[in-house]
């Protein structure tokens, strides 16, 4: 990768510098918004897995959420008092990605010869499925604790330091919630470094073309199959490691949080922003995370000091307004609000070989 | 002309329900030669190459190929093989650059995999300069050079064309496979078409080519195959074929039936 310059080098430093000290700025406004933030996060690690799947190789899935509890669970099963087991994070979150990535093969191998519609029909129907799982895994042998959930799931730990707790560092006060702030911030550099990477590479270009024309792809001798296995594989992955995360982070997990409407939620996020733009991607994720919070806590406030009363839920209207900004971006804006760009690569040989003026 | 023989169609066969788009094909080509496939519409020319390349599978009858049973079974197979098509109504990657492109053609002769383009290690950066020389230099070689960094969709006509050629090459081909590549040009484009596939062969390649225009297979091919109703009905060189009874009466009909021909 090459330096950018100057002025680009600029801005990426103070966004940095602004993110290292969000966490601050938002926990004078009270905790709640850390976590939130943290969860944004967590959405933006999963948009930019189901990119892979819809943005880059073109595989409409909606079932994605299934792989983030299954990194969920993985975790949850390895790090609580329900087995008995507590293995370190920073185990438990490759077998999660691991875990997810064969679910994702296993979901990906029966659709290969499907498209479209098709597609999504199916994988809505695996994400359920699995969810029905957890649900009803408590017997005969109690696996999943079914409704119930997992409790006290472990905190993240490294060392002495644990997550859910504060420390003072530095004469810093860093919260529990903060101190996820900053791991998910560094896990999301590398996501976000392991998308690029992906993007601009032999299997990168292979996902394009498939989803360009799979037909064409086969020809010139993509093994479209295993190519299509990868991407489910890849963007369960980046669920996978999201879940764990999520559970983590939550100490609790119960199958209500793996269903059809995250999913859909998700995949608005990727559509949103730009399918197959990376940036776009994250704008949407972090847009859909962070507006419905805001409303939540300004349209009750608003609706008290104009009504006097509380009229419509704010449930109600981030729904609604969500609904909204979906069908205005359809409507006008269909690539989604930050697209992807033609990628200039240096044509070095010499030019004026004819072809385009 | 005694070259080895490349490829050999032995008894091809292939029906739709009750339409038997292909019946008892034998053909052969030989290392060097520019060999076209002619006849009238729905005489089988694309279903022989579909047939070829993967695409459908024939019900009766096998390809031998560079000495070796041809396995059609998945078409990225019959390109690892070394032969490489292109498509009559084009099938680009629209969205991708002309140059990425080409470089999705190199797909076969490359060999980095997830890992690799995560950790970018030194072999990989090695490939991927690589592949994109080679994808450059083929943008060149078939004319449109300058297009690189344009969107594939949005070429002109001709120069789409040259790019499912250079998509075609960039997987090292040793037979390349050309469904009607004139359809939709201008004469200019044409014998600009000519010429590329010309030098394809000078440098080495065999050209199998479904064509329409009936100037430019007579002008360029070595020898000629022509099939009606999916059987074939003459094979020899253009000037024999040309004055055959039954390619004429294939393609003008019995009747007053009128052909491009």
């Amino acid at each position: 990768m090459t330096l950018p310059r100057l002025p680009a080098r600029l801005g990426l430093f103070l966004i940095a510098l602004s993110l290292l000290v969000l966490p601050f700025a938002l926990s004078a406004a009270g905790t709640a918004w850390v976590r939130i933030a943290n969860l944004a996060i967590l959405f933006v690690f999963l948009s930019l897995g189901l990119n892979i799947v819809v943005g880059f190789a073109g595989l409409l899935d909606f079932g994605y959420v299934a792989f983030f509890g299954v990194g969920a669970y993985v975790y949850a099963l390895l790090a609580s008092p329900h087995f008995g087991l507590h293995l370190p994070f920073w185990l438990i979150l490759p077998i999660g990605a691991l875990v997810a990535a064969f679910c994702g093969t296993v979901l990906g191998a029966p659709t290969l010869k499907l498209r479209g519609d098709y597609l999504a029909i199916v994988t809505l129907g695996f994400g359920e499925i699995v969810r029905i799982f957890l649900n009803n895994l408590s017997q005969p042998v109690n696996l999943t604790n079914g409704p119930q959930g997992i409790s006290r799931i472990d905190p993240v730990r490294l060392g002495d330091i644990s997550f859910s707790q504060s420390d003072t560092l530095l004469g810093l006060t860093l919260s529990g919630p903060m101190k996820y702030y900053y791991l998910l911030l560094a896990l999301l550099l590398v996501v976000i470094v392991i998308n690029l990477r992906l993007q601009d590479s032999r299997i990168g270009r292979a996902w394009e073309a498939i989803r360009e024309d799979e037909l064409a792809a086969r020809a010139i001798g993509v093994h479209t199959a295993r190519i299509k296995l990868l991407a489910f594989a890849m963007g369960a992955s980046f669920g996978g490691v999201a879940g764990g995360l999520f559970a983590a982070i939550q100490a609790f997990i119960s199958p209500e949080s793996f269903v059809l409407t995250e999913s859909i939620m998700i995949l608005a996020m990727v559509v949103l922003g730009g399918m197959g733009n990376l940036w776009g991607v994250i704008a949407g994720a972090l847009l859909l995370s962070f507006v419905p919070e805001l409303l939540r806590y300004t349209v009750e406030p608003l609706q008290q000091a104009l009504f006097g009363r509380l009229l419509i839920e704010p449930e109600v209207i981030r729904m609604l307004l969500f609904g909204l900004a979906l069908v205005l971006t359809m409507r006008w804006r269909p690539v989604g609000l930050w697209p992807r760009k033609v990628r200039h690569r240096p044509a070095s040989l010499p030019t004026g070989t004819g072809g385009c003026p | 002309m005694t070259a080895p023989v490349l490829l050999s169609a032995h008894g091809i066969g292939k029906s739709f329900g009750g339409v038997r788009a292909l019946h008892d094909i034998h053909l052969t080509l030989r290392a060097g030669e520019i060999y076209g496939l002619i006849g009238p519409n729905g005489a089988g020319k694309t279903s022989f190459f579909n047939t070829l390349t993967g695409l459908y599978r024939a019900d009766s009858g096998h390809f031998e190929f560079a000495g070796q049973r041809l396995d059609t079974t998945a078409p990225h197979r019959v390109a690892a093989a070394g032969i490489a098509r292109t498509f009559q109504n084009i099938r680009l990657f629209a969205n991708m650059t002309a140059l990425e492109n080409v470089m999705v053609g190199r797909h076969l002769r490359s060999r980095s995999g997830i890992l690799a383009a995560i950790l970018r290690h030194r072999r990989q950066r090695a490939e991927e300069a690589d592949i994109l020389r080679r994808a450059l230099e083929l943008l060149h070689y078939t004319g449109i050079g300058d297009c690189a960094n344009r969107l594939a969709g949005t070429l002109s006509y001709g120069d789409q064309r040259r790019l499912e050629i250079a998509r075609a090459l960039a997987t090292e081909p040793k037979l390349l496979a050309l469904d009607e590549p004139a359809a939709g040009m201008n004469a200019s484009e044409t014998a600009g078409l000519r010429t590329l596939v010309q030098g394809l062969r000078e440098d080495g390649l065999s050209v199998l080519l479904i064509e329409h225009d009936v100037k430019l297979v007579m002008g360029l091919c070595d020898r000629i195959a022509v099939l009606d109703y999916g059987e074939k009905i003459a094979e020899d060189v253009p000037a024999v074929v040309q004055h055959d009874p039954r390619v004429i009466t294939a393609y003008l009909g019995s009747g007053a039936e009128d052909d491009d021909a």
